[in-house]
């Protein structure tokens, strides 16, 4: 209906272990999720540094997911819980620049949750574009 | 500048059905490294992984990048390929426009763009990729068992067979832990004394077994194939080597009213003491709490009446340092404490008694020489109370006893009832279960003979209050099926306890950075495909220390331990994964912050010169990590405040770089 | 009438806060309870009766009454259900029905007499009030 369907950009790093895994899950189920949403694989999600999420943002994302394992169930122990304390920082201090809250996410997705995976993205993306385009932290310079 | 090959895989139409994968190679060929490009119905199947070899040799590529499935799917696959076409394997990226792209979008043009977007980002990381090698470390030929019950001592025996040394560390002054206190074992009735001691004395004469007794793990170093462990042995003032066991010094002590724990405390022992009569290694231990000798200088007797001159009075706390290249972790259980459940009035009448209590009560060996008598006036009883799930299954917000089910209880009590009843048929036995749990190999047969042959009353309801009254035990309980509250009058009151995990398991988790759960059991790697091992490389789980487990499964699982433990000790050399952190001693300002995140003890810091750019050197302290340690999780990549700790493989360019292709 | 009924059900675990639900029919309650006899439903039937929704009867009988609300069920349950609150919640909701209190707080002069524990003054006024 929308002449220009607005179409987010979204980031999503999902740790090697369980997200990735429950990613590919979705996949094999062929549960539909955005195209928006683009995957990076890192081993954990603790290896997610916040510099990469203000990197995205600069670059024109309009949205940041970051997906681990179930606290609890992290591959290296306790890798989920550094990431926790880390994003709940990086949260406040990027609520305080301006950017919505609902632009960053914390999810756990388990390598069993394809369908979990899915419904995470399609709602995220929903929020996200709600939202319209993030201009806040956009770095003009970047743009060619 | 590398020279990366791009193949786009169609997967027949898996891929090629949602993705133009022509128009995906085509616009790949444009960025920046990229030499060759091309696309292909299977790239997985021999022809495909022959043409990225061909594409290698006639472009001289020196990175690849697959667009296909999942690399949890291929990524071993392709690395091989590349390994065999003469490129380091850490050089292959796989875009993953399978799993992520062709089956989770329905449009061509939408799937396209996508497909080509995790392209280039795969490429842009390419472009950073670096030649990585694993790498290698020698294992030392030798195993550790802590834990000397039947766990420890199966695992033990099993790895020795294999012909590799192996040391058992055993707190206590023999070996035989919890199995060695029972009496029969179920549901074949075998005495446990007769099918434990012949494997404690097999471990007592194998070559290949020390027995490190009354001896504890007091630091752990190292890594998989390569640990440092101190272990302390306790000063016994008893020389092991020369103490011939004839018991004579137990008899003659003066100090005789010290509460017996092998008997849990039912009745005496002496303050030089042999456990018991099969203990393994047959040795006196004086308890130097209530040695008068060692606590006022006055007494000697054991010394003089010892014809073989094994009292040492002067001895020691000894520390051992060895090397090991596994660990085995067999540190059992313990029944909870009861001091929670006034209601059962454990702490108020003697007979009330927990299981483990019962089992020496049964045991000839034990205080009452095998009769089963009252604690408090040593008469027989005719009425006896079972009570199941005493600690068990309780709800954390009820803030007593343990949320899990304790799964022996239901065997052991209903072989109690069973043997009370065959040897003394004038006694009624109640049991009060809530469910009666028999998974097992004859297990439930087991069940319904104590009741069908034997006659024991099973009554499905729960104990409310347990209140001593003229030398009985007034025992008020529901019986759900019929709808009734009983009042029994009843002699013995047994509790059947939860077990929990014994109490120095947690510091020797700290110690091996071994994970635990918040029941204190160690985790295992994987709950169903690695079951017994633990998720910190080169240490292995044997027994209840994992989890409630009866003597059969303790028995399977330690072998289980001891096959895996053979397997790493097979090795001469272990190799790693080369995706690990390594630290750049240029910019690291040795803050620390690294090594309180690290979840395997990986970074340590060491002291290094560096010649300054006035030709003068300075000492730093810097970090290094361990490769073989080090699983590559990334923890400290963020928290290194001065950016000089980096994550093989992950690198934080190389991350920033796939962001940047994909924001582009 | 369904509706009510589930509403009441809603209510009255609101109330006490317990979740029915965590009950794992081991029965300690009702082995624990010293006016058993009294009663025609009993503490672990309580509970079973308030999650299957059998509210009206259990309003109707008098067995909400001879709890003493001596707290032993909830002391001793295994799962922390607490069926003595439930039965508070039950009574409550009965009072709250009829309306009036059946006994306040300027009634426990007269009540107090040595022989009478102090316990069973603090429990009347949990039975008879709202």
């Amino acid at each position: 209906m929308q002449i220009n369907e607005y179409k987010p950009l979204i980031v999503a790093f999902c740790c090697n272990w369980c997200s990735y895994a429950g990613a590919d899950l979705a996949g094999n189920n062929r549960l539909n999720y955005p195209a928006d949403v683009k995957i990076i694989r890192v081993p954990c999600s603790c290896r997610v540094n916040p510099m990469f999420i203000l990197r995205a943002f600069q670059r024109g994302a309009d949205g940041v997911i970051i997906c681990g394992c179930h606290p609890g169930d992290c591959h290296y122990t306790s890798g989920n819980y550094y990431t926790r304390r880390r994003m709940a920082l990086l949260f406040s201090m990027l609520d305080y620049l301006g950017i919505e809250r609902e632009r960053t996410r914390v999810e756990w997705v388990s390598a069993a949750e394809g369908a979990k995976f899915a419904a995470t993205m399609n709602d995220f993306v929903e929020k996200v574009a709600a939202l319209g385009e993030n201009k806040r932290l956009e770095d003009l310079r970047c743009k060619k | 500048m590398q020279r990366i090959g791009v193949f786009v895989c169609h997967c027949g139409t898996n891929i090629a059905g949602t993705v133009d994968v022509k128009e995906v190679a085509a616009a790949l060929k444009n960025e920046p490294g990229v030499v060759f490009s091309t696309d292909y119905q299977y790239m997985c199947s021999q022809a495909g992984q022959n043409m990225i070899k061909d594409a290698v040799k006639e472009n001289n590529l020196s990175g690849i990048v697959v667009c296909s499935c999942s690399p949890r799917m291929h990524e071993a696959t392709f690395r091989k390929t590349a390994a065999s076409a003469g490129i380091n394997p850490y050089m292959v990226e796989i875009a993953n426009i399978r799993e992520q792209c062709s089956w989770v979008h329905k449009e061509m043009p939408i799937g396209t763009e996508k497909a080509i977007i995790l392209g280039k980002a795969a490429v842009a990381k390419v472009n950073l990729n670096a030649p990585l090698t694993p790498g290698e470390s020698p294992v030392t030929k030798r195993a550790l068992v802590i834990g000397g019950g039947i766990a420890g001592i199966q695992t033990a025996l099993d790895i020795a067979d294999a012909g590799f040394p192996v040391d058992i560390v055993e707190t206590k002054p023999t070996i035989g832990g919890k199995m060695s206190q029972l009496d029969k074992t179920f549901p074949t009735l075998d005495c446990a004394a007769c099918i434990l001691t012949p494997k404690m004395v097999d471990v007592a004469q194998n070559e290949k077994i020390r027995i490190f007794s009354y001896s504890e793990v007091t630091d752990v170093k190292g890594f998989v194939g390569n640990f440092d462990v101190t272990i302390k042995r306790k000063a016994r003032y008893v020389k092991e080597d020369v103490c011939t066991g004839c018991g004579l010094c137990t008899e003659k002590c003066p100090q005789k009213n010290i509460p017996n724990e092998f008997n849990l405390g039912m009745d005496n022992r002496h303050a030089i003491y042999i456990p018991f009569a099969q203990a393994v290694p047959k040795v006196a231990t004086i308890d130097p709490q209530h040695c008068t000798m060692l606590k006022t200088g006055k007494c000697g007797v054991c010394s003089k009446v010892c014809t073989a001159g094994a009292i040492d009075y002067q001895a020691k706390d000894e520390f051992i340092e060895e090397k090991y290249g596994a660990i085995v972790v067999a540190t059992g259980f313990n029944p909870i404490s009861m001091d929670k459940f006034d209601e059962f009035a454990y702490s108020q009448s003697k007979d009330v008694i927990t299981s483990l209590e019962l089992e020496r009560l049964m045991n000839a060996a034990g205080p009452t020489g095998g009769t089963l008598l009252r604690p408090s006036d040593g008469e027989h009883p005719h009425t006896i109370v079972f009570v199941q799930c005493v600690g068990s299954r309780c709800s954390a917000c009820a803030e007593k006893g343990k949320e899990y089910c304790s799964k022996i209880c239901c065997m052991y009590t209903a072989k109690h009832a069973m043997l009370i009843r065959d040897k003394y048929p004038d006694t009624e036995v109640y049991v009060f279960y809530i469910d009666v749990r028999t998974p097992g190999k004859n297990f439930d047969e087991f069940y319904r003979r104590a009741v069908e042959e034997y006659g024991v009353h099973y009554i499905k309801g729960m104990v409310g209050k347990v209140s001593p009254e003229n030398g009985k035990l007034k025992v008020q309980a529901s019986d759900l099926i019929y709808g009734k509250q009983l009042h029994i009058d009843a002699d013995l009151v047994v509790l059947a306890a939860a077990i929990e995990p014994d109490k120095s398991a947690r510091p020797l988790a700290t110690m091996l950075t071994a994970s635990m759960d918040t029941n204190d059991f160690f985790t295992e790697a994987h709950p169903k495909l690695r079951p017994v091992e633990s998720p910190t490389a080169g240490v292995f789980l044997s027994g209840t220390c994992q989890g409630p487990k009866d003597i059969p499964e303790t028995v399977s699982q330690a072998g289980a331990a001891a096959s895996k433990v053979i397997g790493l000790l097979c090795k001469d050399k272990l190799m790693g994964n080369p995706c690990v952190a390594h630290s750049d001693e240029m910019m690291c300002n040795g803050c620390s912050t690294c090594e309180k995140v690290c979840p395997y003890g990986a970074i340590s810091y060491v002291e290094k010169e560096f010649r300054m750019p006035d030709r003068t050197t300075k000492i730093r302290r810097v970090a290094v990590v361990n490769e073989a340690v080090c699983q590559g999780c990334g923890a400290c990549t963020v928290a290194c405040m001065s950016g000089a700790m980096d994550l093989k493989g992950f690198s934080s360019k190389q991350i920033m770089a796939e962001v940047d292709a994909i924001c582009k | 009438m369904q509706n009510n009924n589930e509403q009441k059900k809603e209510n009255i675990l609101r109330m006490n806060g317990v979740n029915p639900l965590k009950c794992m029919s081991c029965g300690k309650c009702s082995g624990t309870c010293p006016s058993y006899d009294e009663m025609e439903y009993h503490p672990h039937q309580f509970v079973h009766m308030v999650e299957t929704g059998e509210l009206e009867p259990l309003m109707k009988s008098d067995s909400i009454y001879k709890c003493l609300s001596c707290f032993a069920c909830v002391d001793r349950c295994p799962r922390g259900v607490e069926p003595a609150k439930l039965v508070e919640a039950l009574r409550l909701c009965v009072i709250r029905e009829k309306g009036a209190n059946h006994m306040t707080a300027n009634d426990i002069p007269k009540l107090i007499d040595d022989d009478m524990p102090q316990q069973a003054i603090v429990s009347a006024i949990r039975k008879y009030s709202k």
